[in-house]
């Protein structure tokens, strides 16, 4: 009886308290993260597309949000627009020059609580031989225990870069790459 | 043996010339293309004429094999060393096989996406789907460095072809020429 009240309490304890920082995996194998981006074209209307090989790791720390950071890699050859002739030009020298640049990172340098679940993530972004700083704008979605006995956190993020900052506008400029992300972390 | 014949066939001389033309505008059209700007006014009529024209002479190189299956063999010209009927039927053959292993290879970048291929909007061939990883990129280089291959093996022919006339003054080119 005393037992189980005490379990109770300490149930009940780390329901309420936030929890401590923790290192999460990005679920890229169940596919519960997602790296979109759309471009304009040409003012008509607007590509989108995705890569789909990625993988990377987060640390959430819900007590100091700027401890938390994030890090993740991109196989830029994977990239996919539903149109193969288009993908293969993408991969081309013209862009992504995806068998030079083969991968493009992010890698956090600050995480600002904005409140409301909502975080600014700053960092590094190389991607076609160039690093420049950038803001990802995220929110949390949930977090909480899934029914196989995992622990996940989701978070959904939103950033622009200029084709043109990464040396990407040498051939055609299509202006911004807005990007459109999800990630769904497995509690390590 | 079977009965052998001296003369090229209007049908095989007709298949020959028609892949030759197709042959080097279709290689000069791709060249000219792949530059091509995405503004250009070109930049999606070029492909589809070099598409539409790859699927057509896959065809007529089919049925010139076909055609080629079923003819005797032309006797070789008596001049011609053991050497020189080699080195001839060794390229023939090369450029048989460069060209179906090239337009399959021009096949497989377009439909990589399960997307078939308009032949001057006249029918269109259905797409394979993707038999293999990265199809379009690999299919893509085996196209482009065997399109040189086969121009390479095109001079060389002609070369050939150009020396027997010239300086051998034999009847090998005057044989696809003439009736």
């Amino acid at each position: 009886m005393r037992k189980s009240f005490i379990s109770a309490l300490i149930l009940g304890a780390a329901m309420v308290l936030p929890a401590q920082a923790a290192d999460y995996v990005i679920d890229d194998k169940g596919a519960h993260a997602a790296i979109n981006f759309k471009v304009n074209h040409m003012g008509f209307s607007y590509v989108t597309g995705r890569f789909n090989k990625f993988n990377g790791t987060f640390t959430l720390d819900e007590k100091d949000m700027s401890k938390s950071k994030v890090s993740v890699t991109v196989d830029t050859t994977s990239i996919d627009s539903n149109h193969a002739e288009r993908d293969k030009h993408v991969r081309s020298g013209d862009f992504l020059d995806a068998s030079k640049f083969g991968k493009a990172t992010f890698v956090s340098t600050s995480v600002k609580d904005k409140g409301n679940g909502k975080v600014a993530i700053t960092g590094d972004l190389t991607l076609h031989g160039v690093k420049k700083s950038i803001v990802i704008d995220a929110v949390k979605v949930g977090e909480g225990d899934d029914p196989w006995g995992g622990h996940r956190a989701g978070f959904a993020g939103s950033t622009s870069i200029s084709m043109k900052d990464f040396g990407l506008a040498g051939v055609m400029d299509f202006g911004d790459i807005t990007f459109d992300l999800h990630v769904e972390g497995i509690k390590q | 043996m079977n009965n052998v014949q001296t003369k090229y066939s209007v049908l095989t001389k007709s298949f020959h010339w028609v892949s030759a033309i197709a042959v080097i505008f279709l290689f000069a059209l791709g060249f000219w293309m792949v530059e091509l700007t995405y503004y250009s006014s070109w930049y999606k009529t070029a492909p589809h004429i070099h598409k539409s024209i790859g699927i057509l002479l896959f065809i007529v190189t089919l049925l010139r094999l076909i055609n080629k299956v079923k003819q005797p063999s032309l006797e070789p010209i008596s001049t011609h060393s053991s050497m020189i009927r080699l080195i001839s039927k060794v390229t023939h053959y090369g450029l048989y096989i460069l060209l179906l292993v090239i337009m399959f290879s021009g096949y497989l970048i377009s439909t990589a996406d399960d997307r078939g291929i308009d032949v001057f909007n006249f029918f269109t061939v259905p797409s394979m789907g993707e038999l293999f990883p990265n199809q379009e990129d690999t299919a893509g280089l085996i196209h482009e460095y065997l399109a040189y291959t086969i121009i390479g093996l095109t001079v060389l022919h002609a070369v050939g072809a150009l020396k027997h006339h010239f300086i051998d003054k034999d009847d090998t080119l005057k044989r696809m020429l003439n009736k």
